[in-house]
């Protein structure tokens, strides 16, 4: 079976400016999304405050939560459905962290209760009879937890109106923390992969290891001076760019120039969405970021090899065989991973749903750069 | 099989051993008897991050030395003023020329380690500000994390979790996990708990209500007992006037052990002090008898009984309405001593046991969902040596599962996601190599030198492609907190297996197809 004809020789290099403005194009709309969001939606890893899944075992509605848990001080939170209609599963948040987290469940959890209660709390107390129906709250969350400790506890969730399946709170220090190391995770993770593709594509070791040296002492100089690290990141990627024109390291421009691309989309389409930015995210931007640089190296790799070979060929003709030789391989792997990412967007649960959502954006944008973005940036130097 | 090859001997081996690492953790106890570590957001349980307060611990460092100055002035009858600390610093006057040469002997025998942050002398009066080195103010902030970190963990060494994550992260901070941890609001009390126990003599010659309306006697100050109905969870505060002087504190305890009051069959905490104390103990209750003393825990009146007689042997009791558990806790705490400075939550996620049974649920679903279509694919788009790859595959997640018990790696959510997303990269290499040995048969090579070929040819681009993906995985790794690191350490792993899968055993299979078995043609 085949997809692609071996035959195969489509233009890539001469719609290489079709794909520029295609790119262009989808990144000023992440800009402009980003722009008119006021930056990056950060979630509660990032910005602080407080994260609580609750499920009930009744219908509710989002206006009861809301209206049970102001009077315990959670003023303006925002409340989700979460998961499945029927699961009666919510995600309540608050971008407050609460000093004061000690209790912060259990009062929730009590509150939530006596809500939904009197039908829930009655229908408890047949599986507890030992409890008294209206203090069955108290009694579950308050310190005596002998009488609940000897209820098994699958049926101890079962008998419970609403249980508090998760709490993460994050303060504001912590945030600040996480995002500087995220941005600084991404930096490295670029340099590094430099260094790399600098050295096995033109044999520039030295070269790009001192430039990299170099950009990671100024970054550390300018942060140990307090300057704000987003702005920093940038300026930094902007700096490397004008480094690897002047010092000639192609491969590197045209690897780093996809990434970048697939990043800032990806990140866009999240702010479209108004989706937010958790640890998971980042992960799964680092993981766009290998997978999108195992499709150019593939590409480049072969390019090399080509070049090698047919060097009476121009370097355009060059590069667009290559592409052509190596397309089988690119639907053939973005096309695999998809459907496995599909597969975990569509079971693999809540938490990792925006994960997976990223992936399957990242795969899509990560084979389209190593074609339209990675390989016409070689061309630049001729 | 006439002759084995080195690699086949290799495979056996890596497939022999990878299944003695697998193997315990479906409840097959076999030697290595290491099962995979599930994190937090997976098995359940609670993760914290608290912050030493640890400019408190210099403050009480400080505070206890001026109470010292104040007892050496007095006693070298040295006259003095306003003897106060603000912040790190001691601010007094001392009156009087003679005073003042008395006070500088004092200073530099007794007080060697204040330094003198500003010195003004003005007619017969000195204004004196002391301090501490910055040294030793950098010292007691390090004693207070270690102390902190120490005590948190005797602490929940006695609470009884098992298998918790203590340890230090950065200067002033401390992670703690507790995995699958019944109940996170005790745990939290437990370890957040200062637990700084003092005894104060309660005044009874002034009025409380009049120190709450206006100022408090000098040397005294309002403390309150905070009792709660358990019916009703209504709280009660009663107000307490005692001394600000504390005649004695937790620090010369030896031992707290919960006992059960025979009489009202109520719970309550006996401690033992050590000599010093049972002494001072002893000392106190003889001077102060029909008075009563304040036990204070945190700021917060337990008990407040009246002393009836001299008591000696260093044993008392703390008692209040407490529960069964409330008083064990106290007990632990009070062995386990006080924390040197309060600390605060910075970052608390807990994870219910459930969600994280549904977690794993729809992870190793979508697992079988993603890799069935992906096995099935495979054999469609490639026939035989789809096979092959599936087998690959099938190896690769089982090196997987062994690297993450070898290693006692924590798997972890997006760790799951790290395994699903290899699935699809580890069909990568396979498919890498096959489109060249398709290539290499186009051009018209038999079967043999198209496998060795296309092997040769791909063998490169998968280094060079995987190594990149390998840099991304350890700076994830280097950077990331708990989940990300996880999902890092799986990434990690898969490529590395895909490497093996992919240049060692598929290569293997192929060629002792062709070679072994003669075969003429090879579907693919």
């Amino acid at each position: 079976m085949q997809f692609i004809q071996p035959d195969i020789n489509i233009d890539f290099i001469g719609k290489r400016f079709t794909g520029f403005v295609i790119s262009t194009t989808m990144i000023l709309i992440s800009l402009l999304s980003l722009l008119l969001h006021g930056g990056p939606k950060y979630g509660i890893d990032f910005a602080g405050g407080t994260v609580i899944q609750v499920k009930f075992n009744v219908p509710t509605t989002v206006k009861t939560i809301k209206e049970t848990l102001e009077p315990i001080g959670i003023l303006g939170a925002s409340i989700q459905q979460y998961g499945d209609v029927t699961n009666n599963e919510y995600l309540i948040r608050a971008d407050i962290a609460y000093k004061k987290l000690e209790g912060l469940s259990d009062q929730v959890q009590q509150a939530l209760i006596q809500a939904i209660s009197p039908e829930a709390a009655s229908e408890s107390s047949e599986i507890q009879p030992q409890s008294v129906a209206t203090s069955e709250a108290s009694d579950q969350t308050a310190t005596t937890q002998t009488t609940s400790q000897e209820v098994p506890d699958d049926q101890k969730t079962q008998s419970l109106p609403a249980e508090v399946r998760r709490i993460e709170m994050v303060g504001p220090k912590v945030g600040k923390d996480l995002r500087e190391k995220a941005l600084l995770a991404m930096f490295f993770a670029l340099l590094f992969i430099t260094i790399y593709i600098s050295g096995r594509f033109e044999f520039k070791w030295v070269v790009s290891a001192f430039m990299a040296a170099g950009m990671m002492g100024g970054v550390y100089f300018f942060k140990i001076l307090n300057v704000s690290m987003p702005f920093l990141i940038v300026f930094a990627l902007i700096l490397a760019m004008i480094l690897f024109w002047f010092l000639r390291l192609k491969y590197a421009m045209g690897a780093i120039t996809a990434l970048v691309h697939d990043v800032m989309i990806t990140v866009g389409i999240f702010s479209i969405f108004d989706k937010e930015f958790t640890l998971p995210i980042v992960a799964a931007l680092l993981t766009i970021i290998g997978y999108s640089l195992n499709d150019t190296i593939i590409v480049f790799d072969r390019i090399r090899e080509n070049s090698r070979k047919l060097h009476r060929n121009s370097f355009d003709q060059v590069i667009n065989k290559s592409i052509n030789e190596t397309l089988s391989r690119t639907i053939l792997t973005s096309l695999t991973t998809l459907i496995v990412v599909i597969a975990l967007f569509l079971f693999g649960g809540g938490i990792i749903h925006d994960f997976a959502f990223a992936m399957i954006i990242g795969v899509l944008i990560g084979t389209y750069s190593s074609i339209f973005v990675a390989s016409p940036i070689l061309l630049l130097w001729k | 099989m006439k002759n084995i090859s080195p690699r086949t001997i290799i495979i056996l081996l890596v497939l022999f051993g990878s299944l003695l690492y697998v193997l315990p953790s479906f409840h097959i106890d076999v030697w290595p008897h290491k099962k995979i570590n599930l994190g937090l957001d997976l098995q359940g349980g609670m993760h914290l991050v608290l912050e030493v307060e640890a400019e408190k611990a210099v403050e009480s460092t400080i505070e206890r030395m001026r109470n010292d100055l104040r007892r050496e002035l007095k006693t070298n009858h040295i006259k003095f003023a306003n003897l106060d600390r603000k912040a790190f610093q001691i601010h007094l006057q001392v009156l009087g020329d003679e005073s003042i040469d008395k006070f500088n002997k004092v200073l530099d025998d007794e007080f060697p380690e204040f330094r003198i942050a500003s010195r003004k002398h003005n007619a017969d009066q000195l204004s004196i500000v002391l301090d501490l080195p910055d040294s030793d103010v950098a010292e007691i902030k390090k004693k207070a994390a270690e102390q902190a970190l120490e005590t948190i963990r005797n602490r929940i060494d006695e609470f009884g979790v098992s298998e918790p994550d203590i340890r230090r992260q950065g200067d002033r901070r401390i992670l703690i996990q507790l995995p699958g941890v019944k109940d996170p609001r005790r745990a939290k009390d437990l370890i957040g708990k200062t637990a700084l126990l003092e005894f104060k003599l309660v005044d009874d010659r002034h009025s409380v209500e009049d120190a709450i309306k206006g100022k408090p006697p000098l040397g005294t100050e309002v403390l309150y007992q905070v009792a709660e109905n358990r019916q009703t969870r209504r709280t009660t505060k009663t107000p307490y006037l005692v001394e600000k002087r504390t005649t004695l504190t937790g620090e010369y305890l030896t031992d707290a052990r919960v006992n059960i009051d025979s009489q009202y069959n109520e719970p309550y905490v006996s401690i033992e002090f050590n000599k010093k104390g049972a002494r001072l103990f002893e000392r106190i209750t003889e001077t102060n008898v029909q008075r009563r003393l304040a036990i204070v825990l945190d700021k917060k009146i337990h008990s407040a009984p009246v002393i009836q007689e001299r008591i000696s042997g260093g044993e008392a009791r703390i008692t209040g309405s407490f529960t069964h558990e409330e008083a064990h806790d106290l007990a632990i705490v009070l062995r386990a001593g006080a924390l040197p400075a309060p600390v605060h939550i910075l970052e608390e996620r807990t994870v219910g046991p459930s969600l994280g049974k549904d977690s794993i649920r729809k992870g190793v679903f979508s697992m079988i969902i993603g890799g069935i279509l992906v096995i099935i694919f495979m054999v469609i788009y490639y026939q035989v040596a789809g096979l092959i790859a599936d087998f690959a595959l099938a190896l690769n997640i089982l090196l997987i599962a062994a690297g993450l018990a070898g290693f006692q790696a924590t798997l972890t959510l997006p760790g799951i996601a790290g395994i699903i997303l290899t699935i699809g990269m580890a069909v990568d290499a396979n498919v890498l190599i096959f489109e060249r040995i398709r290539e290499e048969l186009r051009v018209g090579k038999s079967p043999l030198a198209a496998v060795d070929a296309g092997y040769n040819k791909a063998t490169l681009t998968i280094l060079d492609a995987n190594v990149t993906t390998l840099i991304a995985a350890v700076v994830l790794f280097q950077f990331g907190t708990g989940p990300v690191k996880g999902f890092a350490v799986t990434l990690s792993l898969g490529v590395i297996a895909s490497l093996f899968t992919a240049l060692i055993v598929s290569r293997q299979i192929f060629d002792s197809l062709l070679i072994n078995r003669q075969l003429r043609s090879l579907k693919i």
